[in-house]
């Protein structure tokens, strides 16, 4: 054996262990005599106490569950509430014969294999006196016959509890989410005491970004039970509060219109309150049934809902990505006016095609007829007739650095902030992003695919709402916010920025230009101009989905429909005093003009209606 | 290693050839864990709402571990203290895996998943910690020097911290002893012993400030005050202090404590099985239980002190007192002198790791006791 130079003593070794082991043998019995004593204190000492608790006050804690915050609309209308289920549960315990009550309840109701399965699972776990639940969701028919056939059903018992129930099915499905159960994932990170009463969570949506305040407060009772282990006195009560209840900006009219609007086309739609950055319509199409989800869907709903080529379970309006196409126009002029790389003087001979020194391939103007839009095009012009030559050189001009410093003052690129989970930021190319992204450097044919929102810009339908509810206020930084209220406290707006730095002489312009677009003759989105009796300003736009070689001609008769273009449309409203901004998209639409602006317009006439004094009044 | 870490003094001429001796069996070792384990599973029955379910997987649990005791005592206690360092280093990068890949309930990470099985390496270091202390410090002169305490505290301390990352408050807490016992053992010097009591003292603030977690401190607190959380942790202590207390001398009997079987005891059937045993079997219950407790320390003290190595005295009495504060911390926690860490009593409590664990440990001090004296 090594030794570290010195020579060993074996026998001297031997006695330090000897004499260590023993100091620890007596520490051991040390303590083994105040465990004993401890034990003595307890079991002998304080007996008569302890056993009169455990003998005359038999008394169980048990959780009561909070009811959840409920959510409201901003006139009031519930969103989200809970109503009770009633599921049969059985005690073993209290059942002569669990097989036979099966087998009885089975002739009663329809009871699945799955049901039993699960059931059997519980009973060999669970203790003989818990409740073990053998069906849920009990129908009222099926509550009446358990009722009637009670007297030979020992044993058997329905119990109710609250579940969350969303009375306008589809309609908030996207912006509210749901709950659901909890499921072994969540059960790690949740706070087991909070949750001790509840069994579903918030899963999508304002569900899951407010699910501190809606959860609310588990509280206790202590019942007293007999030697059965039953339930027989309630002691004393630590009632549950119920979680807090939202109010959101969110109208339901406003939201019914929007989402009947898309008649059924993939699309998304956001209109922002512009005063407040509050969230008046939010939607996503086509959407789903969010009570599917609360008490556990079935996979065949399930895989209906994953599988379907329309994907209702994705959130477009927060998540879906789409270039902006020419609705950023109006952005990328404003920079340029800014900085007088353009004046509203300065006019360009558009032939169709836009050459780029040192590149032999010209780019084109996919959204207007051969031949472009003539000459004389000034930023009006381009903007009005959505000239895609025009922007080529002003983009170019203005250079990205700042196309890219104002893009993100007004909110693309980055998540707006909004209270709500799994919002996707976008893209606003830059040189830096590019480098990061792909690690190549930045050539000014990026710049011109961008100067038009294409090439590697990406938008959500949000962060367009808020870039037109921007150029809407005048350079208003505002986050935008789905929740108004909390237990009628209204909630501070929250932290935007400063204040866009653009001359009034620039707005005033873009305005104009803008209200062209929907009020002049050859505006692109003229077709809903008609019977107006107030001002809409807008930008209709179109984002390629697949990509279009300069020399083809993009012709939707030969393309399947879901390789057509999307349709975009940004706008706000009235002109003179802007109330609502508008950012939607509509999926192989086509055309910003005719698909996507008339759902704007009726958005729009449902806003100015309910803004009508007279009208509040007889609603 | 070689070849004649395995096959034992069967060759050599004039062996003891009694069965127990072939195979390495301390007989009464082997006799007092059978009694634990007897009375492990007749308690665990009335503990799991006589559910014949976890009796008959926590008998398998305890048939393999007798299996693991059997195959560990094959091996010398010289092949031990070489693999010693390899053991600990592979179950210490198994543990900087769990950081990363763990998985695990209730917020903690404490497996790897291997695929076909799940493993826990913080049981692992409750073997190897001791093992790797021992076997280094008995390969320098003992008393050790300053040095040499550095290093052995180092490894011990490094293992800790990762358990306790986890968070696992319980093992970290056992592996922490078990290196802090070899230490000691090894002859750790007067003013070492002294210094570390003071350095214990002083971390406590730090530990409580800087290491421990909110629901840690919460059953601390619980502790002192256990009426606050009543839905928590301390309603746990409440109820085990009642079900203790209600036992008197000689308990309700078995199955019938209310306690218990009603439903109050939370965890009844893992960590406070110890108050079923005492509402159901009384004081006599608990003191016997204590008895074969101690019975079994002993036997394993007389291994230590009989070893002929310096490492097999170090790692016998090591484990010895290790196994002692499992029962310490464990029916200390539950009558409510010690806060909830979340220890199992050792053969008594449910649960497959920590049974294969501690047979596993009592495998090698079969292997020492039954180890032939050198020539």
């Amino acid at each position: 054996m090594m030794h570290d130079g010195a020579f060993s003593d074996p026998a001297r070794e031997r006695e330090l262990f000897a004499r260590r082991l023993f100091v620890g043998t007596l520490v051991t019995l040390l303590l083994t005599v105040v465990l004993s004593l401890r034990y003595f204190d307890l079991q002998i000492s304080r007996h008569e106490d302890f056993a009169t608790q455990s003998n005359n006050n038999r008394v169980l804690v048990r959780p009561l569950p909070p009811s959840r915050g409920l959510i409201y609309d901003r006139k009031g209308e519930l969103i989200a509430d809970n109503r009770p289920s009633y599921n049969l549960t059985i005690v073993p315990e209290r059942s002569q014969n669990v097989e036979h009550l099966l087998s009885e309840l089975g002739k009663l109701i329809n009871i699945s294999k799955r049901d039993i399965d699960r059931f059997n699972k519980n009973l060999r776990r669970r203790r003989h006196y818990e409740q073990i639940t053998l069906h849920v969701n009990l129908s009222e028919s099926e509550r009446a016959i358990l009722a009637v056939n009670g007297h030979r059903l020992n044993g058997a018992e329905t119990s109710a509890r609250l579940i969350r129930h969303y009375p306008h099915k589809n309609l908030f499905a996207h912006a509210v989410g749901y709950v659901g159960r909890i499921n072994e994932r969540e059960t790690q990170t949740i706070e087991a005491v909070k949750y001790s009463g509840t069994d579903s969570i918030g899963k999508i949506g304002l569900e899951k970004f407010y699910e501190a305040q809606l959860l609310g407060t588990v509280g206790s009772e202590q019942v007293e039970t007999n030697a059965r282990g039953r339930a027989m006195r309630i002691l004393d009560q630590t009632p549950a509060v119920s979680g807090d209840n939202l109010t959101l900006y969110l109208d339901s009219d406003l939201q019914r219109v929007a989402f009947d609007a898309f008649q059924g086309e993939r699309g998304a739609l956001v209109a922002i309150e512009i005063e407040t950055g509050g969230i008046l319509a939010m939607v996503s199409t086509p959407s789903y049934d969010p009570n599917l989800f609360v008490s556990g869907i079935s996979q065949k709903n399930y895989d209906g809902l994953l599988y379907s080529n329309d994907r209702p379970l994705f959130d477009r309006s927060i998540r879906g990505q789409y270039p902006p196409g020419s609705t950023i126009k109006p952005l990328f002029g404003l920079i340029a006016l800014q900085h007088d790389i353009v004046t509203p003087e300065y006019k360009i001979n558009d032939n169709g095609y836009f050459f780029f020194k040192g590149i032999e391939r010209p780019w084109r103007d996919h959204n207007f007829a051969r031949g472009g839009h003539g000459d004389g095009v000034d930023l009006s012009k381009a903007i009005i007739e959505s000239c895609n030559i025009y922007f080529y050189g002003l983009g170019v001009k203005t250079g990205i650095d700042l196309l890219a410093d104002y893009g993100s003052q007004f909110g693309l690129g980055a998540k707006t902030g909004i209270d709500m989970p799994s919002e996707r930021p976008g893209i606003m190319p830059s040189r830096a992003w590019k480098k990061g992204a792909h690690g190549q450097s930045w050539f000014k044919g990026d710049t011109i695919n961008t100067s038009i929102g294409q090439g590697f810009m990406l938008t959500t339908p949000l962060q367009l709402a808020v870039m037109s509810a921007r150029i809407a206020s005048r350079g208003d930084v505002r986050t935008p916010r789905l929740v108004k209220s909390i237990n009628g406290v209204e909630q501070p707006a929250a932290e935007g920025g400063a204040k866009i730095d653009i001359s009034p002489r620039h707005w005033d312009y873009m305005h104009k230009a803008m209200q062209d677009v929907v009020h002049s003759s050859r505006g692109t989105a003229r077709s809903i101009n008609k019977g107006l009796d107030y001002k809409i300003a807008g930008k209709t736009g179109t984002a390629q989905a697949i990509s279009i070689d300069a020399e083809e001609k993009y012709d939707s008769s030969k393309l399947n429909k879901n390789q057509w273009d999307h349709a975009l449309f940004v706008a706000f409203a009235p002109v003179e005093n802007p109330k609502i901004a508008i950012g939607l998209i509509v999926e192989n639409g086509e055309h910003g003009g005719s698909s996507a602006a008339p759902i704007a317009r009726a958005v729009f006439d449902a806003y100015m209606e309910s803004q009508e004094p007279t009208k509040l009044v007889t609603r | 290693m070689h070849r004649d870490d395995f096959v034992r003094q069967l060759s050599s001429p004039g062996g003891d050839r009694r069965p127990s001796r072939v195979l390495h069996i301390d007989i009464p070792l082997l006799l007092l864990l059978l009694a634990l384990c007897g009375i492990g599973l007749i308690v665990l029955y009335s503990a799991s709402g006589q559910s014949i379910f976890y009796v008959k997987r926590q008998a398998t649990f305890m048939l393999a571990g007798l299996f693991a005791m059997l195959v560990m005592a094959q091996f010398k206690p010289r092949f031990w203290e070489r693999g010693s360092t390899l053991i600990y280093l592979g179950g210490l990068l198994a543990l900087v895996a769990v950081l990363f890949f763990g998985v695990g309930a209730k917020g903690a990470q404490r497996w790897l998943d291997m695929g076909f099985t799940r493993f826990q390496p913080s049981e692992l270091m409750k073997i190897a910690v001791p093992m790797m202390v021992s076997a280094y410090l008995s390969k320098r002169y003992l008393p050790p020097r300053f040095k040499h305490v550095f290093v052995a505290t180092l490894a011990t301390l490094l293992p800790v911290f990762l358990v306790a990352r986890q968070p696992d408050l319980g093992t970290s807490l056992i592996i922490f002893s078990s290196g802090f016992f070899a230490i000691f053992l090894s002859g750790l010097g007067k003013r070492y012993l002294v210094a570390t009591v003071l350095i214990a003292v002083a971390a406590i603030p730090t530990l409580w400030f800087y290491v421990l977690l909110d629901y840690q401190k919460q059953r601390v607190l619980t502790l002192l005050n256990p009426g606050e959380d009543k839905l928590g942790a301390g309603w746990n202590i409440i109820q085990s202090t009642t079900a203790i207390g209600s036992g008197g001398w000689s308990g309700k009997g078995w199955t019938q404590g209310t306690q218990s079987q009603l439903n109050f005891l939370p965890e009844s059937h893992t960590d406070f099985i110890i108050a079923v045993l005492a509402e159901e079997f009384g004081l006599i219950g608990v003191l016997s239980l204590l008895l074969v407790y101690l019975l079994l320390i002993g036997r394993c003290m007389v291994i230590a002190l009989n070893a002929h190595t310096i490492f097999s005295r170090l790692v016998a009495g090591t484990l010895s007192l290790t196994f002692f504060v499992y029962i310490f911390v464990n029916m200390g926690m539950v009558s409510g002198i010690l806060p909830v860490v979340g220890a199992p009593l050792p053969f008594i409590s449910y649960g497959g790791s920590a049974i294969v664990t501690l047979f596993s440990g009592f495998g090698i001090l079969m292997a020492i006791s039954t180890e032939p004296k050198r020539i």
